[in-house]
């Protein structure tokens, strides 16, 4: 019983030393080494925290990236297509109207040569009339020349002409 | 793969060296000359002790000495512990107390050893004329708490030192031992218990708390000098560290803790008003947690010693009968310390982590504010 009683009993140079000792290690590292230590760590971890949080960032920042990219080459390849496209477009509607053109064109000058040869024709043509009419006159003189060789036929053919003239 | 080979059969050797070796220097000696008492050798292994008793080797003590100092008639008295020759001599009147009373203290002698230096005849015990009361010597304990003391300073400046110089770099060595259990203790222990807002208050002195209980824990598990002491299972030790914990607690006390002591709510009235009965209890708890952290460590770390102690005493109570059967008993008592050696390991992270945690839980009451949820009662 004794020896438990030693034990259990506090003795009081422990009790001063421990004080004085803890005490001081208390004071020690509270004032040299906790706050430095968990300052740190706090720092660390907000860092980790925040780079961590910019990676998510610029992965996120990436992946938009990459779909603008995407969409931009979509959008040059539509955009290429569509100038494709309009560039077959107008050069068929050039060359239609090309066609056109050139029908138009064609068609124009067969209608001037068809107006040349009419005017031409016509012009023979009354070239043919002023020399059938030059020689039907001449004709005509010579016929009349010798009708009117007697009296009365050149009164029959005054008569004629007259009536022909009164008919008309 | 020879060096793996050794390294692998190195516990089994050294299991040999100290089967082959351990028993058999005291064993030899003790069986002739005196009774191997198991009683006085685990409460000569827990208690303090002037001196630091490291073995006894043919007879012979070998000890680490260590001043003695006493405040004795209002006079600083200063000595070495190796004036006493453990326990046989006198030294001015001075002498370690040789009854059950004064066991384990320094007594001044009276009648014709007053001023006496030299062998004590124990044949006619000497007069004791006072037991010294005002002892302040640098027993084994407070040895120990100095080098653990010591420990922790360079431990923690050094770590705190590579913190500074790289206070973004990963942690390494030493620094990533303890950053985790630092983290654990902000995280599982401070916070939880006192509050994310309040809790960097309270926070170094838990901190010291939690690794100093560690440190001296772990060092009371080492047979040998340094370690071995047996101070986080002294009372006095113990009782210092409670009594820190009851003053911060209870002066950083908040307005609405002392009401909810003397004024419980949701306590029938008929508890309070004539007899204060819910009143006393509350009361009468304030001082009883921490006489509980108190005795729960000293309890716990005292205990384990014990069991430890008791194995090894086996071989030792064994060899008296006959050195064979100490022998033989040996390897089974050796596999209990280990199996025990390991418990402690684990034992020793738990206690120092419930003290922690219970002074945290403590303070976190009591600076709790009304409309906080009460987190343990």
């Amino acid at each position: 019983m004794v020896l438990a009683a030693s034990l259990i009993t506090p003795s009081f140079g422990l009790l001063f030393w421990t004080l004085i000792g803890f005490g001081i290690l208390v004071f020690i590292l509270a004032k040299f080494a906790w706050p430095v230590i968990t300052k740190s760590i706090a720092k660390r971890e907000e860092y980790i925290e925040t780079q961590l949080a910019e990676a998510e960032k610029i992965k996120n920042e990436l992946a938009n990236m990459e779909k603008k990219h995407d969409e931009m080459m979509a959008q040059t390849k539509a955009e290429r297509d569509k100038i494709l496209a309009d560039a077959r477009k107008i050069s068929e509607r050039m060359y239609e109207e090309a066609k056109i053109k050139a029908n138009e064109e064609a068609s124009a000058l067969v209608e001037d040569a068809k107006k040349a040869i009419n005017f031409e024709k016509m012009k023979a043509m009354t070239d043919i009339k002023n020399e059938i009419a030059n020689l039907s006159i001449d004709i005509a003189e010579k016929l009349i020349r010798k009708e009117l060789s007697d009296k009365d036929k050149q009164e029959q053919l005054i008569e004629d002409w007259m009536k022909e003239i009164n008919l008309n | 793969m020879i060096y793996r080979k050794i390294k692998h059969s190195l516990p089994l050797l050294f299991c040999a060296f100290m089967l082959l070796f351990s028993p058999y220097s005291s064993m030899t000696a003790k069986a002739e000359e005196e009774e191997f008492n198991p009683g006085e050798y685990i409460m000569g292994h827990i208690t303090d002790e002037h001196g630091w008793h490291i073995t006894t080797f043919n007879d012979h003590h070998i000890s680490i000495p260590l001043p003695v100092i006493l405040f004795d008639n209002g006079q600083l008295v200063c000595f070495s512990s190796s004036k006493f020759h453990h326990g046989h001599q006198a030294y001015k009147g001075y002498a370690l107390g040789f009854t059950e009373e004064t066991d384990g203290s320094i007594v001044k002698l009276g009648g014709n050893y007053a001023e006496y230096t030299g062998e004590i005849d124990f044949s006619t015990m000497p007069a004791i004329d006072h037991v010294c009361k005002f002892d302040i010597s640098i027993t084994k304990n407070v040895c120990a708490l100095l080098i653990s003391i010591a420990l922790l300073c360079w431990i923690f400046l050094s770590v705190a030192k590579k913190y500074k110089d790289g206070p973004l770099k990963a942690p390494k060595g030493m620094q990533s031992l303890l950053e985790p259990l630092i983290l654990f203790i902000r995280d599982d222990v401070a916070i939880p218990s006192i509050g994310e807002d309040k809790y960097q208050k309270y926070f170094p002195y838990l901190l010291t708390l939690f690794f100093f209980i560690l440190v001296n824990n772990l060092m009371g598990l080492i047979p040998i000098f340094p370690g071995g002491a047996n101070l986080t299972g002294n009372i006095a030790v113990t009782a210092v560290l409670a009594i820190i914990t009851f003053f911060i607690t209870n002066i950083s006390g908040s307005k609405h803790y002392w009401k909810d002591i003397f004024n419980a709510p949701g306590v029938p009235w008929w508890l309070k008003i004539p007899i204060p009965l819910m009143p006393m209890v509350e009361f009468i708890g304030v001082f009883t947690k921490p006489f509980v952290l108190m005795i729960r460590l000293f309890a716990n770390i005292t205990a384990g010693h014990i069991i430890v102690l008791g194995f090894i005493g086996l071989i030792f109570i064994f060899g008296t009968m006959s050195p064979a059967i100490g022998y033989a008993v040996s390897p089974v008592s050796i596999f209990f310390y280990l199996f025990m050696g390991l418990l402690e390991l684990l034992v020793a992270f738990i206690q120092a982590f419930v003290f922690t945690l219970l002074s945290a839980i403590y303070i976190g009451m009591a600076i709790e504010e009304p409309h906080h949820e009460k987190l343990a009662n």
